[in-house]
């Protein structure tokens, strides 16, 4: 579970969340939508701890991210502490961000064998068998930038599934993708949908993908959340004259 | 002037030896020091942020100092050491502060994208370095090293101001007391070259095992 309490996110001087409260249970598909700027991406960045939270609270199954309530002081937690609870997350980028100076297969048990300390075989086997998922086990001994953009991110995809998280971030993987190599990164992101209970937090413009996968969709404006409902009454008949024009701008 | 070559052979020894005893020795030691040194002061800029600010004042101080006046201040200070140690040492911490920007600038180079992904990972510090940042970093920077490395070797000859005779010192003196330049510094040259070429194959094969 996902507990966001009070999240304030500033940028200087500039407030982009400002008190936001919101909750994603066990196993659900949530996605973000809302106009650029709205927040969706620092969302995501606050839970990957990729930016400091100014003020509030974010909990992962109830353990506090990185501050917690102790003596009714809001305090940072440990940085060892932070990664024992971020172990729980991954997370995919609009960029790919795989690390060009390892392998396929490097990229992928790098984090298993150096973070959960598996054993090397067992760290390969299990990266060939998630590969083979995203349908790229023979590309394994490749170099990054020997791929497609898209094979780049189904990489960058079984990379974060090798961390075997409890929620997965997805932040616009498509978007810097040529249109026809867009269809096989959602296709195999239906299928770890439809085949494991990751939690997953969605920001994407593909709506029949959000449609398809997602329980629920938050619209965001301005870093509050506007409206939310299940996909296919928020993409039907969305309650706020904001939320339609939005909606008919991306569709 | 005619070409000696018996006496080019005579000076050949003496030559060959002050180039291995003191300028190889220098500047093979003073540039892995100045090497490793130069990462720990890169990295350890970069992990403390704002913090490392009096560092960076310490860096820039020695970086802007003249190598003669290190020479003699540590000679002089401490003068329990001998003349070839402080030379090394000098040597390797004054171009540790160059190398150390050629790092900065070769870790700069990293997209931040790339520690994102670390973070993400949960990767500790010590793996974000050695896995991902510092063999991509060290690529661009590797180059950059070996133009210290031979900054380093060209500088050798201000050991004279601590009493240290390196080849070319040696070579000026023999020149001077014999006016056979030409023989004496075609010799050293040829010394350099023989030293220098080895080293370039060793610095691409270098370069090639960073390829990816
Ligand atoms: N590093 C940053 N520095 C300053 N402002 C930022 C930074 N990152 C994001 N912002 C601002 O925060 C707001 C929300 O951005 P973001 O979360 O990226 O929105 P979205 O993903 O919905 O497009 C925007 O106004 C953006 O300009
Ligand atoms: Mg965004």
């Amino acid at each position: 579970m996902i507990h966001f309490q009070d999240v304030v996110k500033r940028f200087g001087d500039t407030t982009v969340l400002d008190g936001l409260d919101f909750t994603v249970a066990p196993g659900e598909r949530v996605t973000l939508i809302g106009p650029s700027g709205s927040g969706k991406t620092t969302i995501l960045r606050l839970l990957m701890t990729l930016e400091d939270l100014t003020e509030g609270f974010i909990y992962v199954d109830g353990e506090p991210l990185t501050h917690e309530l102790r003596d009714g002081k809001r305090v940072a937690r440990r940085p060892r502490d932070v990664s024992k609870t971020r172990r729980r997350i991954g997370m995919v980028f609009q960029q790919f961000n795989l690390f060009p100076n390892m392998s396929v297969l490097e990229n992928i048990t790098e984090a298993p064998i150096h973070v959960l300390g598996k054993p090397k075989q067992e760290a390969r086997e299990d990266a060939l068998r998630i590969l083979e998922q995203v349908g790229l086990r023979e590309r394994a001994n490749a170099h990054p930038m020997q791929l497609s953009g898209g094979q780049q991110q189904r990489v960058a995809i079984a990379r974060a599934l090798a961390m075997h998280p409890e929620i997965l971030l997805l932040d616009e993987v498509t978007s810097a993708l040529d249109p026809e190599l867009v269809g096989d990164v959602l296709e195999v992101l239906r299928e770890i949908a439809r085949t494991t209970n990751i939690t997953m937090l969605i920001v994407t413009h593909e709506m029949q993908f959000a449609r398809d996968v997602s329980n629920r969709v938050l619209m965001f404006d301005s870093g509050r959340i506007l409206e939310e409902a299940e996909p296919d009454k928020m993409f039907s008949h969305p309650e706020h004259e904001r939320t339609r024009r939005f909606l008919q701008a991306i569709l | 002037m005619t070409w000696d070559t018996e006496f080019a052979l005579s000076v050949f020894p003496e030559l060959l030896s002050a180039f291995v005893r003191v300028t190889l020795l220098v500047t093979v030691v003073g540039s892995l020091m100045a090497a490793a040194l130069g990462l720990v002061w890169a990295i350890t800029q970069r992990s403390l942020g704002r913090r490392s600010l009096p560092l960076r004042w310490v860096l820039d101080f020695i970086r802007m100092t003249p190598i003669p006046v290190q020479l003699l201040f540590v000679y002089y200070t401490f003068n329990n050491l001998s003349a070839l140690t402080v030379g090394i040492l000098v040597f390797g911490i004054h171009y540790s502060t160059y190398m150390a920007e050629s790092y900065r600038a070769g870790i700069e180079s990293i997209r931040k994208g790339q520690w994102e992904a670390a973070t993400a990972l949960s990767l500790p510090p010590h793996r974000t370095w050695r896995a991902v940042i510092l063999p991509q970093a060290l690529r661009a920077t590797l180059p950059s090293l070996g133009n210290w490395a031979i900054a380093m070797f060209k500088d050798t000859p201000f050991l004279i101001f601590i009493g240290v005779l390196e080849m070319v010192t040696v070579a000026r003196q023999i020149g001077g007391s014999t006016f056979r330049y030409t023989e004496t510094f075609t010799i050293a040259g040829l010394i350099f070259l023989a030293a220098s070429y080895p080293t370039a194959i060793l610095m691409r094969r270098l370069e090639k095992r960073l390829a990816y």
